[in-house]
């Protein structure tokens, strides 16, 4: 009683492609030459071409990572590595030119905004091609922009606090990142302002062969809470796409900070991304990392808790399906005491698909009084399907509470003859197991998230049972 | 009125290639009560599955007829759709789901199936919902929770009671509805059964004692012994089978 259950994720309706009508893009292939330029189109001071420049050498010596997805396609040589989409950034969308703007109508940006949110990016490609905060915000100081933009008008506070969390030498991609790193988005939030609606960035990948390296830089002063949603899709093509962002974020005391990603990649597309967030005393940090599309993803949010009492919130949810790893999962450094970590973790595998948690819970002598507790239950929907677990633990304090779980379940028929016995077809039984499945977790998404995640799977097991 | 009825004619049923059902035949219509008594792995959930059409369960031979339609090759859900109902001896656990979202859930399948039935709104359900809550006494809360989660015997057994009022069927198979509950709740999941029976349900319940037939009273009383029906009877067979016990019917 298992066919209703195959083909969740499978149908992919971001997949369609707009005609290139670009104001500059590179050529193939990653280089000095093509670093320089980037810096030089940007027009950026000389210690951001400087430190593009080291980072590349970084990333040429460092080896590819060994473990996670297998990564033996990707070729760096064939990436583009900068297209500049537009040669002016909208504030309105009637400035964003049409095609571009349709595309994201399409994906239904611009009626999230006036609905729901309280200012939103838009990067297509390489660069931001719309940005836009809500008045009332702005007049409280808060800073919304990408990240390019923020480097020209806000020059202090960004080198007091790029690459502070995410050096470039961290990993291979890190460093990648750091060499040609375009767009992303930039948020200060000042000291006790509270964003009650969230800010979100969309990015959107076009090309073939393209390469899109943002790179987010988010800061919340002291007391101050923002939330803070990304999504992000691209066209189906049959030759890889290369998606490496870096996140950086700093939370000051009793600061929170929610960021939200509901990645949607097509099965092209190579997403190897370094997120880390550093929390000061008693302030909150929470991922909810959600991850449906791509070929292979490896991103592990990580919170670094400096200051005693901080708290770590990670929820990931991951589906895996035909062709895909998902290796994903997240880390937490507890350097200070009193400070305690949750993370939940649930993937479905199906398929074929493979999906992976692998996570780190680091505990610093001297911390005292940590609590973590790690939770990883994992749905294989069929037998071609597979799903593993690499919890690491590394504890050097003996005053420390911690736990971890992982369960393993499945669509059991006795569920199904239930289900269906009430008049569920088996394609809807199955639909309403799984969305049970992850429901810890959709209901921490914005509603209007949590609507389209549970349509999403009811649609995609309908269209499954022929 | 439509005349409404279950006909079950020589079943025969395997599990796994071994004979469970050895020929039982039945004849149930809207508004009948049928118990359906005998000791333990006489069979008698095995007719239920059956009747449900529960894939593991291979009918040999024999016929299932509701409503004069053949149901023997229709999965379950299309028996669901069809007035056929079963509440299980042990219900399974749907973590994630609430209570109030799955009945919603099946209850707009239900109505979907009528002429011109349109979807209740969350607000015009949950009213109904509580309602019917009420009657079986069963608390508010109990709505917000997982379906069958950490549910107690009785919850369980509420809970599948609850189905059978919200989505009332033609006939319901009851499969124990009254073990392991105490004496107040046998009372409140009978008045429930009995609330099914006046809006014309008919209903085949099974189960190891008479105590149940005591609220729920029954038309027809079968003994199920080795997978058949070794004697048929009126009310009175049930107070026999009490006293008796099954061993004098074992051939």
């Amino acid at each position: 009683m298992t066919k209703g259950i195959a083909g969740i994720g499978e149908d992919y309706k971001y997949g369609f492609k707009t005609p290139e009508k670009y104001v500059f893009k590179s050529k193939k292939g990653l280089s000095k030459e093509v670093v320089e330029e980037i810096s030089h189109l940007k027009g950026e001071p000389d210690w951001m071409r400087k430190f593009r420049l080291k980072s590349l050498e970084i990333f040429l010596k460092k080896p590819m990572p060994w473990w996670g997805g297998d990564l033996s396609d990707v070729n760096f040589d064939d990436i583009y590595y900068f297209i500049r989409p537009s040669d002016k950034q909208g504030r309105t969308w009637d400035e964003v030119p049409k095609e571009i703007r349709n595309t994201f109508d399409k994906l239904g940006i611009p009626e999230a905004e006036r609905k729901f949110l309280a200012g939103v990016g838009a990067q297509y490609e390489s660069e931001a091609v719309y940005h836009n905060l809500k008045e009332e915000w702005k007049k409280k100081g808060v800073i919304f922009l990408d990240t390019d933009t923020a480097l020209k008008e806000y020059p202090d506070i960004f080198k007091e606090h790029f690459s502070t969390v995410v050096p470039p030498a961290d990993n291979k991609f890190a460093a990648l990142n750091s060499a040609v790193w375009s767009g992303g988005s930039f948020i200060y939030v000042p000291e006790g302002v509270h964003i009650e609606i969230p800010l979100q960035a969309y990015f959107r990948i076009n090309a073939q062969n393209m390469g899109q390296f943002e790179r987010s830089l988010i800061i919340a002063e002291p007391g101050s809470f923002v939330h803070y949603v990304e999504g992000c899709t691209a066209p189906i093509y049959s030759t890889n796409s290369l998606h490496t962002a870096v996140v950086e974020i700093i939370i000051k005391k009793g600061a929170r900070l929610r960021y939200t990603t509901i990645q949607n990649w097509s099965k092209n597309v190579y997403n190897l991304v370094t997120k880390r967030a550093v929390a000061y005393e008693d302030a909150t940090m929470e991922w909810v990392d959600g991850n449906l599309g791509s070929k292979v993803t490896m991103k592990y949010p990580a919170v670094f808790m400096h200051g005693k009492g901080a708290k770590a919130d990670i929820l990931s949810l991951t589906i895996a399906g035909k062709g895909q790893n998902q290796d994903v999962g997240g880390k937490v450094i507890h350097m200070a005491p009193h400070t305690s970590s949750n993370i939940v973790s649930k993937s479905i595998s199906q398929n074929g698909g493979r999906s992976s948690y692998r996570g780190l819970v680091k505990v610093l002598k001297g911390a005292h009084g940590v609590k973590s507790n790690v939770k990883c239950d994992a749905m294989i929907l069929d037998d071609k399907s597979r799903s593993d677990t690499y919890p690491y633990m590394d504890i050097d304090e003996k005053r420390v509470s911690i736990g971890h779980e992982a369960t393993v379940s499945r669509v059991t028929d006795e569920q199904l003859f239930y289900l269906m016995n009430r008049g569920l077809s088996e394609s809807e039984a199955a639909a309403m197991v799984v969305s049970g499945f992850i429901e810890p977790i959709v209901k921490e998404l914005p509603m209007e998230y949590a609507v389209e995640m549970n349509r999403l799977i009811q649609l995609q097991m309908e269209g499954a049972v022929g | 009125m439509e005349n409404k009825n279950l006909k079950i004619q020589d079943l025969q049923v395997s599990i796994s290639g071994k004979k469970i059902l050895k020929g039982v035949s039945l004849s149930v219509k809207k508004g009948e009560v049928h118990a359906i008594m005998g000791p333990n792995g006489s069979g008698k959930s095995t007719l239920s599955y059956a009747l449900m059409g529960h894939p593991s369960y291979k009918i040999e031979n024999g016929s299932l007829t509701l409503n004069s339609e053949d149901i023997n090759s229709l999965s379950p859900d299309e028996r669901a759709k069809r007035g056929l109902f079963l509440a299980f001896q042990y219900p399974v656990t749907i973590p994630g789901v609430t209570v109030m979202n799955f009945l919603r859930n099946i209850y707009n399948k239900k109505i979907a199936l009528t002429n011109g039935g349109k979807p209740v709104s969350i607000f015009q359900f949950n009213t109904l919902l509580k309602e019917r809550m009420g009657l079986l006494k069963m608390e508010d809360a109990v709505a917000k929770r997982y379906v069958n989660e950490g549910f107690s015997g009785g919850e369980k057994k509420r809970l599948e009671i609850l189905q059978l009022e919200i989505l009332n069927p033609d006939i319901a198979v009851l499969d124990e509805p009254d073990s392991g509950l105490d004496i107040d709740a046998l009372k409140i999941v009978s008045e429930g059964v009995n609330r099914a029976i006046e809006k014309g349900v008919g209903v085949i319940m099974i189960t190891h004692y008479a105590r149940i037939l005591n609220y729920v009273k029954p038309n027809f009383v079968h003994v199920f012994i080795d997978g058949k029906v070794v004697k048929s009877g009126g009310p009175e067979l049930a107070k026999e089978l009490e006293e008796k016990g099954y061993d004098w019917l074992k051939g």
